[in-house]
């Protein structure tokens, strides 16, 4: 009954108890957590973020670079996102990552084909070999209720000992380097990659600065591709049947049954999506920056640090993009702050524990709150 | 009957009000207990007599208003308090270690020590002098998962003893309990007031009260309506002070024509989870335009009955034939095409998404059907008018398709449910248990869509443990006893007397 009144709150209660509030709420207590920290290092975190902000709004070029790191991380977080919100852990985006990375490398050495079919291509066979691979995960789940965190760590260490043992193989080694021949160039995504080396295309940027500085990064395609996916992730979840099943399955596993959804189906189809989002993320960073991939000494973290995205975006498709924008400004910002004033670039990995942290336990900011109130009313 | 000392004020409760934000729970209540009293707190569920106690007890501190224990002033600023003052609580839903034995429990907190060690001989021995002082009788021995839900509430209330408890607060202590078990608990209120014990019953069990309570306050709103002596009163009269109109007791119903087979069910064969054969060899049919309630108590194969029904079980051997057909482990959705719909046990569980809308919950069967969805697309708005026009037929409250079902009162909820399956338009409507927890007003709703789907012609499968309920809504009464139908027989020969008789297994010969 007491719910019922909702609608009777006044706006400044609304707010408070809003998940956005919490959210910004928790990213500033990460950002003060890492001043604290720096300042106990002995260095000036005014300084210190000051220097972040610059190194990623100052040039163009620097904006083109935090997008680019933001790209992966935006769409490994749909993966997650996907996931949970069918009540699933997909701790394996990861390892999807690594195979999509991987297909796409093969797709866009090996095939010969005109220039937009061939990222299509690539694309699609790189977002199919992911799901599938989380499909397994998935199935192992629905026939033999192995659980999806065991089965996709697995997967994962599974997926990188492959991608460097496929590495390694004379047909696909660039001799003489860990990594593998590179795509070809109709597979690219990299935005007037032969252009702006060119003749005519050197000229005309010596014109424009801006646009110089900010295509001298390796800016791509991806990041639009992001933007399409988290729309797509969105529609699916929420206006489509599908959706409206895995969501069921994902909040009420027995009243989705007794509606009539399969939820074994369910599982084996929500894991196979997050699956493809995530072999989409390696894909396209296969295809804008990386152009091959290399024997992995360790896991690269893509998938990982998709699981802490997702969290700050509050599990919907398109808080992602913004979390995902956050992430990629803090991770390529971040280390920054090391040349000039020696401090260790690990402080964004604190800002991020911190912010996740903080998001894990709303309640704490609930309770905070309440002290406060009730110390309010005794003053009076 | 009455062990009431009215020289002393045991509880008193001045002009409490709690507030949670703008909602007022508590609206300036007045509640005053004497010593060897029983008190019924009544209202309908979300009337704010669990808030009232739970501010007793601690949990929540008024926004105004004052407490008296023992004509003493007293801040309860935590059940710590609460349970140094001698007051202790049975929730609704009990706390115990569920692989602890029934001593480890009651000690837990308070454990009797020998040096360093635990003195378990000392535990149990302290329990049976316990057990032995009040008649509640429990094997200090047996692990919690092994007795029954009766004997663990006596678990609880001996917890609350054993801490030193004066006052008992009881919320909701029937809603789990068979027949039987809430004689016995009406004995051990009985044993306890004469030992000068004060107990504070909450409940919307209108017949209860007049078993057990000497004073009953009834809560309407947040508002204290009326306290009355219930040797006084009349069930009536108290309905209608809780609901605050004239409520129906009797079913009204027509003369019903015998129908065709609805169901047949034929020697049926099902385990529970543990393996064993739950329903074993059971055999029932079913007539359109007729209501068969199926009395029996809790744990006789009633839930694995409707889950294989439903679709949900596997069936090891057995038939069962819908309109003739068999749909013998077909699935859900197989059954359901097959016009049977189902109110389960569990609305909570199995019937309500509850992080979805009222208006998601609503097409819940028929998502992938037209109108509601097309080509896999769903059309928002064609849901949306869908359940605004469910709403207002089935006076669901708050009129808002979008808020989420979890938002909803018990008795909403429900009605959530009953207003998707009926709209199914199903042959066979098999209700499980359909008002279990819900109030008297919503319980006469409940009981005539029922009805009124009888009256349609259509056939009603009535589950239900409360006896009450099948001997006022059935037309034909089956017992179920041991995963078997013990006895059929008609709802105008049936008395209390007879079906408990069968319900313990007695069975009714030449049937």
């Amino acid at each position: 009954m007491e719910n019922n009144r909702g609608n009777k709150y006044s706006i400044r209660q609304r707010i408070l108890s809003s998940k956005l509030t919490f959210t910004i709420l928790s990213i500033i207590m990460g950002l003060l957590v890492g001043a604290i920290v720096l300042l106990i290092a002995g260095f000036n975190p005014v300084q210190a973020y000051r220097i972040m902000i610059d190194g990623v709004f100052s040039r163009t070029k620097y904006i083109s670079y935090a997008i680019i790191y933001a790209t992966p991380l935006i769409i490994t977080g749909l993966s997650v996102t996907f996931a949970f919100r069918t009540g699933l852990f997909n701790i394996g985006a990861e390892g999807q990552y690594i195979i999509g990375a991987l297909v796409a490398t093969l797709i866009g050495y090996f095939l010969e084909l005109p220039l937009v079919i061939h990222v299509i291509v690539v694309f699609l066979f790189a977002a199919i070999a992911a799901g599938l691979w989380g499909g397994i995960a998935g199935f192992l789940k629905a026939k033999f209720g192995v659980h999806e965190v065991i089965a996709t760590i697995m997967l994962n260490w599974i997926a990188l000992y492959l991608n460097n043992y496929l590495v390694m193989r004379p047909f696909l080694r660039r001799p003489e380097s860990e990594s593998s021949y590179d795509i070809l160039d109709s597979a690219s995504i990299t935005i007037l990659e032969k252009w702006k080396y060119s003749e005519t295309g050197r000229e005309w940027l010596s014109a424009h600065p801006y646009i110089k500085d900010f295509l001298s990064a390796p800016a791509n395609l991806g990041f639009i591709i992001a933007i399409l996916l988290a729309i797509l992730v969105w529609y699916i979840l929420n206006r489509t049947t599908l959706g409206y099943e895995l969501r069921a399955v994902g909040f009420n596993k027995d009243a989705a049954e007794y509606g009539g959804i399969k939820v074994e189906k369910s599982i084996i189809t929500s894991m196979m999506i997050a699956g493809a989002l995530a072999g989409s993320a390696g894909a396209l960073q296969v295809m804008g920056v990386t152009k091959n991939v290399i024997m992995l000494p360790v896991m690269e973290g893509y998938g990982f640090d998709g699981i802490a995205v997702a969290l700050i975006g509050g599990t919907t498709a398109i808080g992602n993009i913004f979390s995902g924008l956050l992430f990629g400004a803090l991770q390529y910002g971040g280390p920054k702050i090391q040349p000039p004033l020696g401090a260790p670039s690990e402080v964004v990995d604190i800002m991020i524990g911190t912010i996740v942290l903080f998001i894990a336990i709303p309640k704490l900011f609930k309770i905070i709150m309440n002290a406060r109130k009730r110390g309010e009313k005794n003053a009076k | 009957m009455s062990n009431i000392d009215f020289n002393h004020k045991v509880v008193e409760m001045k002009n409490i009000t709690k507030k949670f934000g703008d909602f007022t729970a508590n609206d300036n209540i007045n509640l005053t207990v004497h010593k060897g009293e029983v008190h019924a707190l009544l209202g309908e569920n979300g009337a704010g007599k669990t808030t009232l106690m739970n501010v007793l007890y601690g949990l929540y501190q008024p926004t105004s208003g004052e407490i008296y224990i023992r004509e003493e002033k007293t801040s309860i600023e935590d059940p710590n308090v609460a349970i140094k003052k001698g007051i202790g609580m049975v929730h609704q839903h009990f706390m115990l270690v569920q692989p602890f034995t029934v001593a480890e429990n009651i000690i837990l907190g308070m454990e009797t020590t020998r040096g360093i060690s635990l003195d378990m001989k000392k535990a149990v021995e302290d329990v049976k002098k316990l057990s032995d002082k009040y008649g509640l009788y429990v094997d200090p021995n047996a692990k919690i998962q092994d007795i029954s839900v009766g004997m663990q509430q006596r678990v609880e209330i001996l917890k609350a003893l054993y801490r030193g408890a004066e006052i008992l607060i009881l919320d909701e202590p029937t809603a789990v309990l068979t027949p039987q078990e809430i004689e016995d608990l009406i004995e051990i209120i009985r044993s306890l007031t004469e030992q000068g014990k004060t107990i504070i019953i909450i409940t919307h069990k209108l017949k209860e009260i007049k078993m057990t309570s000497n004073y009953c306050t009834i809560i309407r709103r947040g508002k204290r309506i009326d306290t009355v002596k219930v040797s006084e009163t009349s069930e009536d009269d108290l309905a209608s002070k809780m609901v605050g109109r004239e409520v129906n007791f009797k079913v009204v119903k027509k003369e019903r024509e015998k129908g065709n087979t609805s169901i047949k069910i034929d020697n049926l064969v099902v385990k529970d989870n543990r393996g064993i054969n739950a329903v074993d060899g059971l055999s029932l049919e079913i007539n359109s335009g007729e209501i068969l309630g199926l009395a029996g108590i809790d744990g006789n194969g009633q839930s694995e009955l409707i889950e294989a029904l439903n679709g949900l079980r596997y069936v090891d051997s057995g038939k069962i034939f819908m309109n003739g057909k068999d749909i013998t482990n077909k699935s859900p959705k197989e059954v359901l095409d097959n016009n049977v719909a189902v109110i389960p046990e569990d609305r909570q569980k199995r019937g309500l998404v509850l992080d979805f809308s009222m208006a998601e919950n609503m097409i819940l069967e028929n998502y992938h059907k037209e109108p509601f969805s097309k080509r896999g697309i769903l059309s928002y708005n064609n849901i949306e008018n869908f359940a605004k026009d469910l709403i207002k037929r089935f006076d669901v409250r708050p009129e808002n398709e979008k808020i989420k079902a979890k938002a909803l009162s018990g008795g909403n909820q429900q009605k959530v449910i009953i207003a998707r399956e009926v709209t199914n338009d199903p042959d066979l409507l098999i209700a499980s248990q359909p008002t279990r927890g819900l109030d008297v007003g919503a319980i006469e709703y409940v009981h005539n869509a029922l009805v009124e789907q009888r009256d349609k012609g259509k056939a009603v499968f009535l589950v239900s443990l409360e006896l009450d309920e099948i001997m006022n809504v059935s037309d034909r009464i089956a017992v179920i006893y041991e995963g078997k139908i013990v006895g059929i027989i008609d709802a105008k020969d049936a008395d209390e007397k007879t079906l408990g008789l069968m319900m313990a297994g007695g069975g009714k010969d030449g049937e």
